[in-house]
């Protein structure tokens, strides 16, 4: 009877966002009449910071700061089609999405602004400090926020645009079952380190290291955030999250959260993260969803460290202390 | 209907006097006749920390106590925290540290904090890990959460000095 050491690796292929019937999301853009920049969605922000993200993102496409844009979110009613957060999703679709609704946008307010100063629109782009400028020749210039009073008083213009990002349905092939599920993979990896008591049946994670491939860190201390809060949830999963077993009956069993097990702050192992960037070819500015995926190889990893400890494949998540018995106990025999 | 009884608390340094249910808990107290919300309703049944306060000096689940039974306390919470618009150290280590992501848990464990830390200035590791166990947090992970306990640790002492 002793405490065993063992070491797992997992590494995980993860899709972002799904595909069954087409997967959409909608934006719309406009600007207020001092140019200001309002995203109308009806995505939600559930705490993983997508109103930030969004902004960013239009904020980038048009060339202004990124406070000078407003998320308006989680109306269905009043925004435009959103299949939902979830999926590892929004940043990628809504991304794209607000980023083709950002650019038609982008161009009426060029297109104003050209008419202002007499000049083409294609020889105009945004000095990121608010002003339009003339390439080349930025002296000759013209603030957004003059633009948007000329398009609104002036031209009778709306700076605005829409845009939709879909990635389409793919169909099985007929003879090979072959399919395109995703556009775009997260991927990650992780070597976890556990100990493993054979009288008992504990676990207890030594130590979690993480490589995270996102694509690009659009805004890397929150993506830092999630991957931490991930790593965690994943051992989470892997050792506690269950309303099951129960003794002698299922009626016995834990009738809502207050009995649900998950790792407390006294219980976090050493944990390491390290981002690896490839910038995604259909991601917005090269991101990809890193929500999900981030959560997912902990479990394998640690049912392998275990493995590599004692000896035994627990296949039935969590790996309880009673599972771990068993497995020992049916290896014996 | 319940009877309304009057309740008089010093809420924050402020003087404040509402009537409240009878038997109803501070919880609801505060979020419904108060009008403080920081104190967030969790499992109403004291096993998330959510909903944690300091009462007289010492932490107290909201949803646990009896309204009644404050008569004459003083309640701190943490929308009494940050003052003349500059926020309370610990405010400022959990925005800085990235320590919320939904934000639920955070007025309760920056409550816990604040009662350790009001006790010991310039606690261990092991001492915050043990000061916010009775507060889970979802999303986090929870390491956020303590370094930016012990960050604002470190910034008080620093201030002090
Ligand atoms: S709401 Fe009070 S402990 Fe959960
Ligand atoms: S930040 Fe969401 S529960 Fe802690």
């Amino acid at each position: 009877m002793a405490i065993r050491r063992g070491r797992g690796v997992a590494a995980v292929n993860y899709p972002t966002g799904m595909n069954l019937g087409g997967d959409p999301s909608q934006a719309l853009v406009h600007s207020t009449p001092t140019g200001n920049f309002m995203v109308s969605l009806s995505s939600v922000d559930l705490g993983q910071g997508l109103k930030q993200v969004m902004a960013q993102i239009c904020a980038e496409t048009i060339g202004v700061a990124t406070d000078q844009v407003t998320i308006d979110t989680a109306d269905t009613d009043t925004g435009p089609h959103c299949m939902g957060t979830f999926a590892s999703r929004g940043t990628h679709r809504i991304g794209n999405a607000i980023i083709r609704a950002a650019t038609e946008a982008k161009q009426v307010m060029l297109e104003v602004a050209a008419e202002e100063l007499e000049v083409d629109a294609g020889d105009l782009e945004t000095d990121g400090a608010g002003n339009i400028i003339v390439k080349g020749a930025p002296q000759k210039s013209i603030s957004i926020f003059d633009t948007a009073l000329a398009a609104h008083f002036k031209q009778g213009r709306s700076i605005s645009g829409r845009g939709i990002f879909l990635v389409p349905r793919s169909f099985p092939e007929t003879e090979t079952g072959a399919m395109k599920p995703s556009t775009c993979y997260a991927h990650a990896c992780t070597v976890a380190e556990v100990d493993v008591d054979d009288e008992t049946g504990e676990v207890t994670v030594v130590s979690v290291k993480n490589v995270f491939e996102i694509g690009r860190a659009l805004n890397p201390k929150m993506v830092e955030q999630q991957l931490v809060g991930g790593s965690w949830m994943g051992i989470s999963h892997a050792l506690y999250e269950t309303t099951e077993p129960y003794y002698p009956k299922r009626e016995h069993g834990g009738t809502d959260f207050n009995q649900y097990l998950m790792p407390g702050p006294g219980d976090l192992p050493e944990t390491e993260i390290v981002v690896l960037e490839r910038p995604a070819a259909d991601g917005p500015y090269g991101a990809k969803g890193p929500g999900e995926m981030c959560a997912n190889p902990q479990i394998p990893a640690i049912a392998n460290a275990v493995f590599d400890a004692v000896g035994v494949r627990v296949d039935t998540l969590p790996i309880t202390p009673e599972r771990v018995l068993r497995a020992i106990k049916a290896q014996h025999n | 209907m319940a009877k309304k009884v009057p309740l008089q608390i010093t809420l924050n340094g402020e003087e404040r006097a509402e009537f409240v249910e009878s038997g109803s808990t501070l919880l609801t107290a505060l979020r419904d006749r108060f009008d403080d919300t920081s104190p967030k309703g969790g499992c109403n049944q004291g096993t998330c920390g959510a909903c944690t306060v300091i009462i007289d000096g010492e932490l107290r689940l909201a949803c646990l106590t009896l309204a009644e039974m404050c008569d004459g306390a003083s309640v701190q919470t943490t929308s009494g925290m940050a003052k003349g618009g500059v926020l309370h150290p610990l405010q400022r280590a959990f925005m800085e540290g990235f320590a919320a992501q939904c934000g639920f848990c955070t007025p309760g464990m920056i409550m816990a904090a604040k009662a350790l830390l009001d006790r010991v200035p310039n606690p261990s590791r092991d001492e915050v890990i043990e000061a916010l166990a009775g507060n889970i947090c979802r999303c986090t992970g929870y390491e956020p959460i303590i370094n930016a306990v012990l960050e604002a640790a470190r910034a008080n002492s620093h201030n002090a000095a």
